[in-house]
């Protein structure tokens, strides 16, 4: 993503303050700036990391571990900028200035190149390598997963889901919107919340009240006590073992994730479709359009941006999914995905190279997005 | 502008007049599918509610529905909670989840919001490409950082401990926080900064006095978007801390008694509602700050 960047150069914003006269940047600077950005979280992380240890081994009240961890977090973290403030301050004036925004900047900068950027690369890195990272096997892994049935199965599974899934959340989602923006202003809130409402469960709790729903019991061990087979034995059926049933419990599953996802599609294109300004579906009224006719023909087309980022949005997170699969399923049946199925060999089968090989899949399918978000961010700072 | 007053208005100067009766059954047919829906929406969070409460041998011998057909018969406990939280453990995990979710939520805004007045505020060299990659940043799948990560804490000695988690999340949540902040912080007046700079603040007098009062709607957004996050997680939590009792939190909890005890469903449910619990509270009150991060935020990593 760099080379990306590194193509054009990069823009003065205008409200950035003047630059400074070009100095010639001394090497001391220099050292200071890293120095500087590196005393927060080597401090921060050492700290955590003993207070951590202290805790654990007292093996104490729980709650006290709470309010030491806030404390820690709070006054710690914050306390270590407020050194580093005290530090800069002290220093000869040439260097204040120009070292100060990396006491700001730095820790952020160095808890990211650790966090993300090193591990991406040694991902990637890694992706070529053998199962115990001893040795470079070049594209084996890749090959493996292109070529195995049980790979092909998790990548078929993943496309299913990343088309099945967005579609029904914005098509579901938008639906409601619509009904609802007709209902009165209470009625509308108070509805909304209801679809709106399991964005705040887990995934793993969301799959445990779903295994509920689709609970199976063969015939004659008594009563049928998930909801699925209740309705479908009292209408005269043999019960199902719902998630048994290949390919179909792939959908069975992406329902929980529709559940989940619509509440959010639903609550972004709400606030696109009032802002549609009532003029124009005035004007469409007047020139005898029906109520679908202004929705087809007016609505949509305003919100058609809003519906690709929310489609995109929903996207990215069943292209990620992980926790619906492994609890409900763990992958058996015909139901494992790219994400679950890269924790299943890295952990499982403790198999570094295909693990790192699927998560590069996951991530080169990313990368557009990535793009897109970076044009898009550069486009916002340019009309700023 | 209700939406009945605009129909009326829409009626009147449209061609053709649709009868009083049609607009009511209008209205009607809106109303019924929004219920259905809303419905279809709430019962299966409101089964396990319901068989949370209801005896282990009610649970396991009729469904959940029956308690609305056979009404006078219900028996209600709460024991199932009491097993749960007692013996299988979930009110440690409780805590647990507690001491992961809070200071994985408050470092990465600390973090954060020093880093996004810099980007806002401050002139450094490099400042518009390091940006650009936290941009990019943003949508980095967080399965590209678990094996060289925990091979990292291993090397280290940290995996299994709270820091590990605290650490983790906070690399992963920092991306979000910095592009939250950073556009909500540079959208602030600059006559505001220069005047204050003018009475001789310093930068660290005019982030901790001005910047940080002004942007408390931000950082409540962010704020609940990665307590949310945090508390939901199962995959940080299962690769870097673990399941040890004295470590584990409620959503691994929940997973081992669904491998456990994957039928006892009075147990489950009731699990299942106590990792629930603070998230639907903390959504549900402050669901106007979590609307405003939401676009951002799920494009998380």
């Amino acid at each position: 993503m760099t080379i990306h960047t590194e193509q054009r150069p990069a823009e003065p914003e205008p409200q950035a303050p003047p630059p400074h006269p070009e100095e010639p940047t001394g090497i001391g600077t220099q050292l200071l700036r890293i120095g500087v950005s590196l005393v927060v979280p080597v401090l921060a992380i050492l700290g955590l990391y003993f207070a951590g240890n202290v805790l654990l081994d007292e093996d104490s009240n729980r709650v006290i571990v709470v309010v030491m961890a806030i404390i820690v977090g709070v006054f710690g973290v914050f306390g270590l900028y407020y050194g580093m403030d005290w530090l800069i301050n002290r220093m000869p004036d040439r260097y204040r200035d120009k070292v100060r925004p990396f006491a700001f900047v730095g820790p952020a900068i160095v808890i990211l190149a650790i966090f993300l950027l090193y591990p991406t690369f040694d991902t990637i890195y890694r992706s070529f390598r053998d199962p115990t990272n001893a040795s470079f096997v070049g594209f084996e892994n890749f090959s493996r997963i292109f070529s195995d049935s049980e790979f092909l199965i998790s990548l078929r599974n993943s496309v299913g889901w990343v088309l099945i899934v967005p579609l029904f959340s914005v098509v579901i989602g938008l639906g409601f919107a619509v009904l609802a923006d007709r209902l009165g202003r209470r009625g509308e809130s108070f509805s909304k919340t209801f679809i709106f409402m399991p964005m705040a469960i887990s995934f793993v709790g969301a799959s445990i009240v779903w295994k509920f729903i689709y609970n199976f019991r063969p015939e004659g061990f008594g009563d049928q006590i998930g909801l699925l087979n209740g309705v479908w034995t009292s209408l005269g059926n043999e019960p199902i073992a719902w998630l048994l049933q290949e390919p179909y419990n792939n959908l069975y599953l992406m329902v929980i994730l529709i559940w989940l996802q619509t509440g959010f599609a639903m609550v972004i294109l709400s606030a696109a479709i009032k802002s549609v300004p009532e003029d124009i579906i005035e004007a469409a009224r007047i020139d005898g359009a029906s109520e679908f006719q202004v929705f087809r023909k007016v609505t949509i087309p305003s919100i058609s941006s809003t519906i690709v980022v929310v489609a995109t949005t929903v996207i990215i997170t069943v292209w990620k999914v992980f926790d619906i699969v492994f609890v409900m399923t763990g992958g058996r049946f015909g139901t494992s995905v790219v994400a679950e199925k890269m924790v299943t060999e890295f952990f499982t089968f403790r198999n570094s190279g295909s693990g790192a090989a699927l998560a590069v899949v996951l991530l080169i399918a990313i990368i557009p997005l990535m793009i897109a978000n970076v044009k898009r961010f550069r486009e916002q700072e340019e009309t700023r | 502008m209700t939406a009945v007053g605009q129909e009326v208005r829409a009626t009147e100067m449209a061609g053709p007049k649709p009868t009083f009766m049609s607009r009511l059954l209008e209205g009607w047919i809106i109303k019924l599918v929004i219920l259905i829906i809303v419905i279809i929406w709430i019962i299966p969070t409101l089964g396990v509610l319901i068989s949370s409460f209801r005896p282990a041998d009610a649970v396991n011998t009729n469904g959940w529905w029956t308690v609305f057909t056979d009404f006078g018969n219900n028996e209600w406990t709460f024991s199932n909670y009491d097993q749960v939280l007692n013996s299988i453990g979930f009110g440690n995990a409780f805590l647990n989840s507690l001491s992961v979710t809070i200071p994985a939520t408050v470092i990465p805004i600390t973090i954060a919001a020093f880093a996004a007045y810099a980007f806002a505020w401050m002139d450094f060299p490099g400042r518009n490409i390091i940006f650009v990659t936290v941009v990019a940043l943003l949508v980095i799948p967080l399965q590209m950082a678990l094996i060289p990560l925990l091979s990292l804490y291993v090397d280290f000695d940290l995996n299994g401990t709270f820091p590990a988690v605290w650490l983790a999340h906070t690399g992963f949540g920092l991306p979000l926080a910095i592009y939250l902040l950073r556009n909500y912080i540079g959208s602030l007046p600059s006559s505001l900064m220069e005047s204050a700079k003018i009475d001789g603040a310093t930068h660290f007098e005019i982030f901790t006095k001005l910047v940080v009062p002004l942007s408390v709607p931000v950082l409540a957004s962010f704020a609940i978007f990665q307590f949310l996050w945090v508390w939901n997680d199962l995959l940080v939590a299962l690769v870097f801390l673990g399941g040890e009792p004295d470590v584990r939190v409620v959503t691994l909890a929940l997973r081992d008694l669904n491998g456990s005890r994957g039928e006892a469903w009075h147990l489950l449910t009731a699990g299942a509602f106590i990792t629930m619990a603070l998230p639907l509270a903390v959504f549900l009150g402050l669901q106007r700050y979590f609307v405003r991060g939401l676009t951002a935020g799920s494009v998380k990593g």
